[in-house]
């Protein structure tokens, strides 16, 4: 099976002289789903830092896609970025932009048409439920609303792989169970690799998964 | 209102410097038409011992724009009465030829000195009077002022261009959360920074309106050009079509250019 990410000693460090993971060895199979969890402060955002080149490996090889990240130049970097979706803690909207512009931004970056983009938000805006919201702002909608917007933007251009920081950290409920049955339809149905950063593992997991887990500096595979 | 402020102060830095370069044209405008009048007043006188016709005289500077001779008769008619006819007939014959020679620029004191002596080589070229000490006072104030104010319209686009750069990183500092989620998704940096681009070349054609009106309106108005026509010159201070034209493309590649400076060397201080 394709390897999504492949990482050989790999060593990262938060600040200059703080080594967070240590020689570091695991790949990740394509199409699979996988759960990093650790305490806090243990390297789980560091590490999907390096996933996608915001943190440059300290020592040895990671390999993203294909690509890799070791001193990987800017144009690298954004071709590798225009095929990985990303769902953050914080969200990280656009404020000054509509839902519907938001969920469109990789689209415009991948450079699509507006028809094809336009098909496309409203697809998945209705898939998240927030169609009747397209044309409203971020921070006029609830937490919960704007993660499931982010959720939608991450998938809007079939990413080949999705990475998630404690996607639904501060999530009701009913917007958990949003993300959560997205992220298992992305990776049943599309066979998107889904890696995501977690503290609790959600019991109602539909699909088969993998779980890594970090501690003082070292990734260990939890059968 | 602090997105307001911000286009407002970028436009009237732009703004300023277009009104030093408007400033500028206006007053070269302004010395070329008092150059052609007193091109048009100006005159070499030559005395020659032979008749030289229009085409030799073009042929020995590129200056000469034309010549007429000047006629003796007039002269020779007041001296009827005082000499007889027999002397006045061998004065006529032995009297030089004078000619008027008007040159196509108004010419500099060493281009008339330089003049005197090309047309004194010609062996038949008996004098020539250049008249350089009377050469214009007010032109030479003229194009000392012309020189300050090119001076201080480099100084002028130099301060404000700094201003300019320190305004575009606010913006950009402003747009930099918006900047760097676009990143996240792969974004190219020009892709990143349209918003500033779009900014820069927004505030580059308000500039370029506001200078337009205004200098319209000086020009049409005409309390400056009725001052210029009291000392003889007659002049357009603003060119709607070209100075707009010209105007607009100084605003975009000064806004344009300083945008992809902060945009190539993003600021280290953040």
């Amino acid at each position: 099976m394709d390897k999504v990410i492949i990482a050989q000693n790999l060593s990262l460090s938060y600040k200059e002289f703080e080594t967070i993971i240590s020689k570091a060895t695991f790949s990740i199979d394509a199409g699979s789903f996988v759960f990093i969890t650790g305490a806090s402060g243990s390297g789980k955002s560091t590490l999907l830092k390096s996933l996608y080149g915001a943190i440059e490996p300290k020592q040895g090889q990671l390999t993203v896609g294909g690509v890799k990240m070791n001193r990987i130049s800017t144009s690298k970097l954004n071709f590798l970025r225009r095929h990985i979706g990303i769902v953050f803690q914080d969200y990280k909207l656009i404020k000054e932009w509509t839902i519907e512009k938001n969920v469109m931004l990789p689209l415009i970056i991948s450079g699509y048409t507006s028809d094809v983009s336009g098909t496309q938000v409203q697809k998945l805006l209705g898939h998240v439920k927030l169609i009747h919201q397209a044309g409203k702002y971020p921070l006029e909608l609830s937490g919960g609303e704007q993660q499931r917007v982010a959720m939608a933007r991450a998938l809007a251009h079939n990413p080949i792989l999705i990475l998630a920081d404690e996607p639904t950290g501060n999530l009701d409920e009913y917007s958990s169970s949003v993300i959560w049955s997205l992220l298992e339809g992305a990776n049943s149905q599309l066979k998107t690799t889904v890696v995501v950063v977690t503290h609790h593992i959600p019991e109602t997991l539909n699909v088969p998964y993998k779980h890594f887990h970090i501690d003082a500096g070292n990734i260990n595979e939890i059968a | 209102m602090k997105s307001l402020k911000n286009h407002i102060s970028l436009i009237i830095a732009l703004f300023t410097v277009l009104a030093s370069v408007q400033i500028y044209v206006a007053v070269d405008r302004t010395i070329a038409a008092y150059e052609t009048r007193l091109k048009d007043d100006y005159s070499v006188i030559v005395v020659a011992n032979k008749a030289f016709t229009a085409e030799e005289f073009k042929s020995m500077s590129s200056m000469i724009e034309r010549s007429e001779s000047i006629s003796t008769t007039q002269v020779l008619d007041r001296l009827k009465g005082e000499m007889s006819q027999k002397n006045l007939e061998l004065l006529r014959l032995t009297l030089p030829k004078f000619y008027r020679i008007y040159l196509n620029r108004y010419p500099s004191p060493k281009e008339i000195n330089n003049l005197q002596h090309l047309l004194q080589r010609n062996p038949s070229v008996e004098r020539v009077e250049g008249f350089a000490q009377t050469h214009d006072t007010i032109y030479k104030l003229m194009l000392l002022f012309k020189n300050v104010v090119q001076i201080f319209s480099i100084a002028i686009a130099a301060v404000t261009s700094m201003l300019i750069l320190k305004e575009m990183r606010l913006w950009q500092f402003q747009h930099a959360e918006r900047m760097s989620i676009m990143a996240l998704f792969g974004a190219p940096v020009w892709l990143r920074s349209a918003v500033l681009f779009r900014l820069a070349i927004v505030d580059a054609i308000i500039a370029t309106i506001i200078l337009s009106f205004s200098f319209f309106l000086i020009d049409y108005y005409g309390f400056l050009i009725a001052q210029l026509k009291a000392i003889g010159i007659s002049v357009q201070l603003f060119d709607f079509v070209n100075d707009a034209l010209r105007s607009l493309v100084i605003a975009l590649g000064i806004s344009i250019t300083l945008t992809f400076m902060i945009v190539i060397f993003p600021n280290e201080e953040k």
